[in-house]
């Protein structure tokens, strides 16, 4: 190291940029885990063969959703694609852990890192990897028959919330991860929080059919949220103003949740 | 820039902190009013056993952690008021490893490099150039995972350094290090400190590694300072010789202790193991009255020699204790905090 080479003061890498750098990492990372990736394109196929096989004769009740013109493949395939859209990024927070038991977290934090480029490059990853599945998901059930009077349109509109719904859950994740330090906190999130919000939404029984209150909270369940804008963006935009709402409503989610996990920082920080 | 660097690069003054651990447990004062000042370009040693608030001093000056009370200075910003200048005028290496397992080496370098404001290009070469100065090249493209302790140690300074910092924080570089692995690290912090007008703060429990690298040695013990000075004033300032005895067997510890200490002019007397040490105004007199004083106490000697002090016997003349005692002390307290 020579000395004149110190005396130019290194330019700043914007957040924007180091939010870039710090995904292309977690991409690498998670590509370097073929046994990851496999997991996370098969994890869907089960749910949509498990579903699809066990519930194929709901649409026949009276009364369920959709209706005739709505086989029970294209009702569930929304569901599908944000169950693993939510279940994937429930572990985000599992870099955070990795890398607050080493060092890196502590090296990160001691730089001109942007705490906010952290969150939102495990937000990005996750919100990527969901985009991913739910492209192959959709394709496979249009394989199996099911068909989107949406079209591409809906298809986007459909990734738009995919990505949403993903970032929220990362956020909340990436929080637990940094306030408990705990691999077995992520566990409780994934176990206790995202497989009732699963059930108490419309992505695999129209809850019209089910007890009234499951209904009520359905309506603020931000998985729910999700399933709605997909269903309808995949079978047409029948109701474009719920379509909008419900993505404004996860908007503000995410927003908020970025929020409170960037101010996480600062409870690891006093951990210290 | 050069403004800044006129003062002290660290400026430390009555830094406190007080780990609450709850639980019942009693409170942790981690930092006891802890002075230091370390001069522009120069290696400060913090030396002290395991738990002697080594590491929460790092974890402060790097701005990852805020003092109870007492203010810090590092390149001429306030940790406190000015984080972000500091942060961008340091580099850290904390105890842990500091590098992502899943990543290469090279990949390592590049994305720490870009994080700390390098541009793409400058980014790859710099990490060019420290992967072939800390002679990793050949494992650049590896995953860090695969690489062996000593490289991936090595691996964690140059990181590190690779926005060439003003302040370099090494939080015990070389614990864990086998023997080679270490002296390859000494060099390269030789010729960092060397080098470049970098200030180097390095932590250690090692006292060979404060008499070899450090300019400045602050003893560290229960968060306060015990002493400070470069090696050779702290050395000088202890009267006398060291003494040292190989006895025979382990066993005779405590009877060898309290002959020794019955020895008129032998004073500051330790054992641990087999070794018992001491200090004598003058050795040629003390030691073979010492020496007589075991036989009489039926304890067979191995060997028995003069030195000059060390920074070994600096520590005993301070705290009372040996740092092996002492880090064994630590070492033992933090497993009963982790098994609690
Ligand atoms: N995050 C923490 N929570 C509670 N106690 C801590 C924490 N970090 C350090 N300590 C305690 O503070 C003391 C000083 O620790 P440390 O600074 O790590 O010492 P060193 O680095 O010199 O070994 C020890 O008793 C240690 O157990
Ligand atoms: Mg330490």
């Amino acid at each position: 190291m020579s000395a004149p080479a110190r005396t130019a003061r290194p330019a700043r890498t914007g957040a924007l940029v180091q939010a870039a750098l710090l995904t292309g990492r977690q991409a690498r990372q998670g590509m370097r885990i073929p046994v990851f990736m496999v997991m996370n394109l098969l994890q869907p196929m089960i749910w949509l063969l498990l579903f699809g096989q066990l519930f194929r004769s709901v649409i026949e009740i009276p009364g369920f959703a959709g209706g005739a013109d709505v086989t029970y493949l294209e009702y569930l395939t929304p569901g599908v694609v944000m169950m693993t859209a939510m279940g994937g990024a429930a572990w985000a927070g599992t870099t955070f852990v990795q890398d607050m038991e080493r060092g890196v977290m502590d090296r990160f934090l001691a730089s001109p890192t942007s705490r906010g480029a952290l969150l939102a490059a495990t937000m990005a990853w996750y919100a990527l990897l969901a985009c991913a599945q739910a492209l192959v998901v959709v394709g496979v059930a249009w394989l199996g028959g099911a068909r989107f009077p949406g079209g591409w349109a809906g298809v986007a509109v459909m990734l738009v919330a995919v990505a949403l719904l993903s970032c929220l859950f990362a956020a909340l994740s990436g929080a637990v991860a940094l306030l408990t330090r705990q691999q077995e906190a992520l566990i409780g999130v994934s176990q206790l929080l995202t497989i009732p919000l699963m059930f108490l939404s419309s992505a695999v029984m129209d809850p019209s059919l089910a007890p009234d209150w499951i209904a009520g909270v359905a309506r603020f369940n931000p998985f729910d949220w999700a399933v709605v804008v997909a269903r309808d963006a995949l079978q047409g935009f029948a109701d474009p103003a719920a379509v909008w709402g419900h993505l404004a409503l996860l908007a503000a989610a995410v927003t908020l949740m970025g929020a409170l996990a960037t101010s996480a920082f600062q409870a690891y920080r006093r951990s210290l | 820039m050069s403004t800044t660097c006129q003062g002290p690069a660290i400026d430390v003054a009555g830094l406190t902190k007080t780990y609450r651990t709850g639980r019942g447990a009693p409170d942790v004062r981690a930092l006891d009013g802890l002075d230091l000042t370390a001069a522009p370009g120069s290696v400060l040693g913090l030396l002290g056993p395991n738990g002697a608030g080594k590491s929460t001093t790092v974890r402060i000056l790097a701005t990852l952690s805020a003092p109870d009370g007492g203010t810090a200075r590092v390149a001429g910003h306030d940790v406190a008021r000015e984080a972000a200048a500091v942060r961008r005028a340091i580099g850290y290496v904390a105890q842990r490893p500091v590098t992502d397992p899943m990543g290469t080496g090279r990949e390592n370098l590049v994305l720490a490099g870009r994080l700390q404001g390098l541009g793409p290009r400058a980014a790859r070469s710099r990490a060019d150039e420290l992967l072939r100065r800390f002679g990793v090249a050949d494992a650049a493209d590896r995953l860090v995972k695969t690489w062996s302790g000593g490289m991936a140690r090595k691996l964690d300074v140059a990181v590190g350094l690779v926005h060439r910092p003003r302040v370099l924080f090494l939080d015990e570089p070389t614990t864990g290090l086998d023997p080679e692995a270490r002296a390859a690290m000494w060099a390269e912090i030789e010729r960092m400190a060397s080098g470049d007008g970098m200030t180097i703060l390095l932590t250690t429990h090692y006292l060979d590694e404060a008499d070899r690298l450090a300019d400045q040695v602050v003893i560290v013990d229960g968060g306060r300072v015990v002493t400070s000075g470069s090696p050779d004033a702290l050395k000088d300032g202890l009267r006398g010789d060291g003494v040292t005895v190989e006895l025979d067997a382990a066993h005779g510890a405590d009877l060898a202790a309290r002959a020794a200490a019955g020895v008129p002019g032998v004073v500051d007397v330790a054992v641990d193991g087999r070794t018992l040490r001491a200090r004598a105004d003058q050795g040629a007199t003390a030691l073979p009255a010492l020496l007589t004083a075991l036989d009489a106490a039926g304890l067979a000697v191995r060997a028995a020699g003069l030195s000059r002090p060390t920074l070994d016997d600096v520590y005993l003349a301070r705290t009372g204790r040996s740092l092996a005692e002492a880090n064994r002390a630590g070492a033992r307290e933090e497993t009963a905090e982790a098994a609690a």
